[in-house]
């Protein structure tokens, strides 16, 4: 009897419980994640930046999250043609003798009014002094704040290199160098030659917060700097007052998201509007997603095969070239960078503005090498060490893989091949020394101008500071890049590159193997975010439907 | 008699609390390194800010008065820098400690609605069709292990069907200033101008991590509630009730439902304690910037004063969960002697 009033009241509350259950049910489901009225982009970067001063660092994270976003320079690259355009600079004169440069600067550009900043003029010559004169002059009262080094300036002599900059007046500088070099320019318009706010360094100072400048920045750019939590997000307003256009999303957000899965995982549920560095593994699966869109150029970079030319054989050029033509580049291009990448011609890629689009390749000629082998006396049976780098890099995902491919090509002409490794800084150390035979690595590049290839390769100086791979020191081919630098003219200058180019072909101190490509993936809605070859990536002309 | 029961309580309270302090105060000593820089968190500190940290911190005493001054300096909120983010412990935890209860409330919250009324149906019909498949049910939900259960849901309900992100709290678009740190009432103290499209997201961040919480806790409970209603509804006085001729409900609603109740919720209460060590892992999985997450990356990076507070932090907040049950349990029934509450 009571059972089944039990059961009655079983009843009752499976009723209940359903439609408590339905209710809620019905009030997730009608509004899916996208209608909010809140607009931004949400950017899935892949780690904290150390500070938010690209000069102080050349590492992309931090100038992704501050160069383009916060800052502008006095001039930018374009990102399609690579050439140099005006920014913050209108327009430059430089002197017959290519010493002096002088700058005609924007008039009524504003700098970011935050809650930590009011900003009581526009921006001018004092800017741009105290900008270059922080990280020239040692004694300046903001060089030692946040450490005092600054690398992509002093890696490139820049520091050395310019003698003075003087206030001509309030919209007019004049920077002296110590010598002509055409690279100047380009190396003003990279990420790393930021603006910063010399009114806003004066406050700082006068409320003893110097500090506070490169964590708490002040620029010109497209975004003013709101919050940073690390391991968590920054956060980016717009900055209303932009000189240049009006068009850049109310919010930016970078979404600090280390995994590479998880990031491509927020992005395939729309969390994040576009990620930085999809992994190898994972384009195929952004291909086939319809919501997805996946860029990817060549970026500014070469994976190259050096031989060490101060040893027998590699001293003789006929060797390194019937070594060169031993190998199938298209084969190992497939294998180990899935596609990913281009044959590379010479050292530059082909978004460079000295790219040379007729230069002969060396092709894969088996035949051949083991006639020219021969010929050099080298017999069946000889046996050359292949240094693989043990890491991996853009430019060359898979070192150890492709040594071993090469290792069955070299089989074929009768050369055995040893593949050595080491720890990557004992690598590093004992290939500076020139212990090695041949070695498989690569460069990447900072900024668009070629300069930033020839000159650290091959060049004999560079065998000093341990980038020249192939040991190789040849006269003619410094004189020719040293030249190539007296010429602020691109069209003098790239006769130059291609005469060091022909040189490099015939000598062949390296056999140039791939450009790889940069990728970026983002939602398809997102339209405007264009791949920079020349460094950071910009948000400013992000738009989203 | 029942402010002895209260004050008794609230000594073991204490009494808890002083062994853990202790106990932190001890892995100061216990963890590598300068027991300074662990204690402050300050590295690299010039020689007289040393010295006079040592001093401060009474390191030139006995144990005993380092232990006093440590005491002093956690009741004022004094926790040390993380070695991380160089910021106060105190805020740091402040922060997240929050988003933890949060996320445990709720999933507590959910598993008692879904995991008592089962457990009073299956107790109800035991040994019948509706019991053994509720049974089986919550074996399953019992088995399985919450960050595998996480990944699924992430794979069915995020990534296949698009229906809920997921990864933190709140979509980063709403700019919601820190006031509790308990979404919702943050949402509704802020002055934001699209506060129920804000509350939304809160909303749908916040069901698949609850979700994943609540199976495994709702089977508990479940299986808690079943048992205790089968032993009452087999007791003398409700065969007696029967006998008196009360009808069904008024015997489930007078005698069932109450007895069935007290003595379990102490269990509830301990349940919080499972809840939240198994929310510290379901945030991992959907990055929830709560204390599990943030105690996971103190323990990646060795930030051994982050691992001390946040370990004192979170046991606090268990220990005071479990006294605080205990005692409203004796409210609701000061009959209950400590003979029958060892039978549970």
């Amino acid at each position: 009897m009571h059972f089944k009033n039990a059961n009655q009241l079983v009843r009752t509350i499976i009723a209940g419980c359903s439609a408590v259950a339905a209710l809620a049910l019905s009030g997730c489901f009608d509004t899916t994640l996208e209608s909010s009225p809140v607009t931004g982009v949400i950017y899935c970067s892949e780690g904290n930046p150390t500070s938010f001063n690209p000069q102080l660092d050349t590492s992309s994270t931090t100038s992704d999250a501050s160069s383009h976003q916060i800052y502008d320079r006095l001039l930018n690259f374009d990102p399609q043609s690579g050439k140099i355009v005006p920014a913050l600079a209108s327009s430059w004169l430089i002197s017959n003798d290519g010493l002096t440069y002088t700058f005609q600067l924007r008039r009524g550009v504003k700098f970011h009014n935050t809650e930590y900043f009011a900003p009581s003029r526009t921006f001018n010559a004092d800017d741009v002094i105290f900008s270059i004169e922080r990280w020239r002059d040692k004694i300046h009262p903001f060089h030692y704040v946040s450490g005092g080094s600054y690398p992509f300036f002093t890696s490139i002599g820049l520091d050395d290199l310019i003698s003075k900059v003087n206030r001509i007046n309030g919209y007019r500088v004049e920077i002296t160098l110590s010598r002509p070099d055409s690279s100047f320019l380009a190396n003003l318009a990279t990420d790393f030659a930021v603006i910063l706010s010399a009114e806003y360094a004066q406050k700082l100072t006068q409320s003893k917060m110097k500090d506070r400048i490169d964590n708490y920045p002040i620029g010109t750019g497209p975004f003013k700097f709101k919050e940073y939590k690390k391991d968590h997000y920054i956060r980016y307003q717009k900055h209303q007052d932009y000189w240049l256009h009006d068009k850049a999303p109310q919010k930016l957000i970078f979404d600090i998201t280390t995994t590479s899965s998880l990031r491509l995982a927020k992005l395939m549920t729309g969390e994040c509007d576009a990620i930085a560095f999809p992994a190898h593994s994972e384009l195929d699966t952004i291909r086939e997603r319809e919501d997805l869109t996946l860029d990817g150029r060549p970026g500014l970079n070469v994976g190259f095969w050096a031989f060490n030319t101060s040893k027998y054989p590699f001293d003789n050029p006929k060797v390194r070239r019937a070594l060169a033509m031993a190998i199938d580049k298209n084969t190992l291009l497939e294998a180990v960078y899935y596609g990913s990448a281009v044959s590379a011609k010479s050292l530059l890629p082909e978004s460079s503005w000295a790219y040379q689009s007729d230069t002969t390749e060396t092709n894969y000629n088996p035949v051949l090498a083991r006639k020219l082998l021969r010929e050099s006396g080298i017999d069946e049976g000889f046996t050359i060490n292949i240094w693989a780098m043990p890491v991996e890099r853009a430019y060359n995902p898979n070192a150890r893989k492709m040594a071993e491919l090469m290792q069955n090509y070299l089989i074929q002409v009768g050369i055995q091949v040893n593949i050595v490794s080491y720890e990557w800084t004992t690598f590093r150390e004992k290939l500076k020394e020139g212990l090695h035979d041949s070695v498989l690595i690569g460069w990447s590049a900072d900024n668009g101008d070629p300069d930033n290839f020839y000159r650290p390769l091959l060049s004999c100086s560079a065998i000093e500071s341990g980038t020249n791979r192939a040991m190789w020191c040849s006269q003619e081919y410094d004189s020719l890049i040293n030249q190539a630098l007296q010429y602020s003219e691109i069209e003098q200058r790239i006769e130059y590159y291609k005469l060091a180019n022909k040189l490099i072909a015939e000598q062949m101190p390296l056999v140039p193997l791939a450009h790889a490509y940069r990728y970026r993936a983002h939602r398809r809605d997102l339209s405007g975010l264009v791949i920079n070859p020349f460094g950071a990536i910009r948000f400013g002309d992000v738009e989203k439907q | 008699m029942m402010l002895i029961q209260i004050i008794r309580k609230f000594n073991l309270l204490i009494l808890t609390l002083f062994v853990l302090s202790i106990l932190s105060f001890s892995l100061v000593y216990l963890f590598p390194g300068d027991p300074l820089v662990n204690l402050t968190g300050l590295k690299d500190v010039s020689p007289e800010t040393r010295q006079y940290l040592l001093e401060l911190h009474g390191f030139d005493g006995s144990y005993i008065y380092q232990y006093w001054l440590y005491l002093n300096n956690l009741v004022e909120g004094q926790w040390g820098l993380s070695f991380s983010s160089d910021k106060p412990l105190w805020e740091e935890i402040s922060q997240t400690l929050p988003a933890s209860m949060e996320l445990s409330a709720y999933a507590l919250l959910l598993s008692l609605i879904i995991g008592v009324p089962a457990g009073f149906l299956a107790g109800f019909q035991h040994y019948k069709q509706s019991d053994y498949s509720l049974l089986a049910a919550s074996v399953i939900g019992y088995s399985m292990p919450v960050f595998w259960l996480s990944l699924i849901m992430i794979l069915v309900f995020s990534l296949q069907l698009g229906w809920f992100p997921l990864s933190g709290r709140i979509s980063l678009l709403f700019d919601i200033p820190h006031q509790t740190g308990f979404t919702f009432i943050d949402i509704f103290l802020s002055d934001f101008e699209f506060k129920d499209a804000a509350a939304m997201s809160a909303l749908q961040h916040l069901i698949l991590p609850t979700l994943s919480l609540t199976i495994v806790t709702a089977s508990i409970i479940f299986r808690i509630t079943r048992r205790s209603v089968i032993d009452v509804m087999a007791s003398q006085y409700i065969l007696t009730a029967y006998t008196r001729g009360l009808s069904s409900l008024q015997v489930v609603f007078r005698h069932g439902v109450r007895n069935a109740l007290i003595p379990i919720i102490p269990i509830f209460g301990m349940q919080f304690a499972v809840l939240l060590t198994n929310a510290m892992i379901v945030e991992v999985i959907f990055s929830w910037p709560g204390i599990g997450n943030w105690l996971i990356q103190a323990i990646y990076q060795r930030d051994y004063p982050a691992i001390r507070a946040g370990m004192l932090a979170v046991s606090t907040i268990v220990i005071i969960v479990t006294v605080c049950t205990d005692l409203f349990a004796k409210l609701l029934n000061p009959a209950l002697t400590g003979e029958r509450r060892a039978q549970i």
